[in-house]
């Protein structure tokens, strides 16, 4: 067996990383995003990146650290609304956007790791989303052409990981991580736990091994949450 | 006039035993808190649940469950998780029977305008132009005039659109505004408590059957 096990995130992206590279990066919100990676992409100092990811983080935490430091040129989201710096960058002219609908991009990312060039989709039809692009009647409805993305490097987040790579995610943590491990020419996992081969029920497994080459375990995850909702005990 | 929770009831009205709905942000969300008794409806989360429940006790939040909203969410005995390749199967296969969203904008031909306000507002679409091109019925909340007391039902959207003749009914806290079909003409289906037809008419700009 190749040996994908690093012993932490700076180790798993070296010899990967150049300026001017596209890099998917997993999450919605801050759930599920790959915290230890993007630090280390920080700490990298890699630069005019194009990054591929349904949100751009909150000021200073997740992507939004990235976008501190200037790293990112482009950005291919779904919402940004959390996230000033990059509302001003981006309103100034600083910062490239491209907006997608959330499920043309889910879709896009899927797409690219199946091989697949393009489909067509209703979504956006009429919309400044279908400008310049193709449009083709099928069954009576117009539909538009959208692409498949792929990336240099995609960087995930999942629970646990055995040392085959096969991975498993964790509630609404899972989002946009299993189609982006499948999009990236290399796939980087930083995982809470790695757990002996074997120890995985294979019907259980969400991302077979094959789509992930590189693997390492984070430590003291912050988690963030950006809306913390309650709601009151009733009384006994 | 409705209140917000009295809108929000009133479009809970809409829901039918066994719908799989789709919720939106903000006033939207509130029509969970008045499903009617006897109607079991499952709320799809586009970032990858099916089968939402209700806020966390203090103390028993888990940062890698929460909602579209970004909120801190819990799990019922039917829920599911994916990811959002499958969610969006579900809302753009046209596996959900309905969502309620916000709007800036509706016209009378039903196009919605509820994204972005050129050189303003760049928040982005998020999955709401999957939700109005693939759920099978959309319902908008939202109030009746913008702030500075312009229409928002009008005759033509001006912000950039989300999607073009979606709508099927409109809430707000003067009227119910519906059409049966994606074709045809919005009619006036409810008035407010106090509100009468000439004060709906001044305030409305686009056209409805009354």
């Amino acid at each position: 067996m190749a040996n994908k096990l690093y012993p932490d995130a700076a180790t798993a992206l070296d010899g990967l990383l150049f300026d001017g590279m596209t890099i998917m990066s997993g999450g919605f919100g801050l759930c599920g995003i790959p915290e230890k990676l993007i630090a280390a992409l920080r700490y990298a100092g890699v630069k005019c990146l194009t990054v591929i990811s349904n949100n751009a983080g909150v000021d200073g935490f997740g992507l939004g650290q990235l976008l501190e430091t200037r790293q990112i040129a482009k950005m291919i989201s779904s919402y940004v609304g959390e996230n000033k710096e990059f509302e001003r960058q981006y309103l100034s002219g600083e910062l490239q956007l491209e907006f997608n609908p959330q499920g043309t991009l889910a879709e896009r990312i899927r797409a690219g790791g199946a091989g697949i060039p393009g489909f067509y989709t209703k979504t956006g039809v009429g919309t400044l989303v279908a400008e310049g692009k193709e449009h083709k009647q099928f069954n009576g409805e117009t539909f538009i052409l959208e692409t498949g993305l792929v990336a240099d490097v995609s960087i995930v987040k999942a629970w646990k990981a055995d040392p085959y790579g096969n991975l498993i995610f964790r509630k609404t943590s899972r989002n946009f991580n299993p189609m982006m491990a499948t999009a990236g020419k290399v796939t980087v996992v930083e995982v809470e736990e790695l757990v002996p081969a074997g120890t995985f029920d294979p019907d259980h497994i969400h991302t077979p091994g094959v789509f992930v080459q590189r693997l390492f375990v984070g430590r003291d995850y912050e988690k963030r949450i950006e809306q913390r909702t309650v709601r009151e005990r009733e009384p006994a | 006039m409705w209140t917000r929770d009295q809108q929000a009831a009133r479009a809970a009205k809409e829901l039918q035993d066994g719908f799989y709905v789709n919720l939106g942000i903000g006033m939207p969300t509130l029509v969970a808190n008045f499903i009617p008794e006897g109607v079991d409806v499952t709320l799809q989360s586009e970032n990858g649940m099916l089968g939402m429940g209700p806020f966390p006790f203090a103390g028993e939040e888990d940062p890698d469950l929460i909602n579209a909203g970004k909120q801190t969410i819990t799990e019922l005995d039917r829920t599911s998780y994916f990811s959002s390749a499958d969610s969006f199967a579900m809302i753009r296969g046209g596996h959900i029977d309905l969502s309620i969203l916000g709007a800036m904008e509706v016209a009378d031909n039903g196009d919605i305008a509820n994204w972005m306000i050129p050189g303003k507002m760049v928040k982005g679409m998020g999955g709401a132009m999957d939700l109005v091109a693939g759920v099978k019925k959309i319902i908008v909340l939202m109030e009746h005039n913008a702030k500075d007391g312009s229409a928002k039902f009008k005759t033509a959207c001006t912000l950039p659109l989300t999607g073009k003749g979606v709508v099927d009914m409109v809430i707000s806290e003067l009227a119910v505004l519906a059409r049966p079909t994606k074709g045809a003409a919005f009619k006036l289906i409810e008035l407010a408590p106090g509100v009468d037809l000439d004060t709906l008419k001044a305030r409305t700009e686009g056209h409805f059957d009354s």
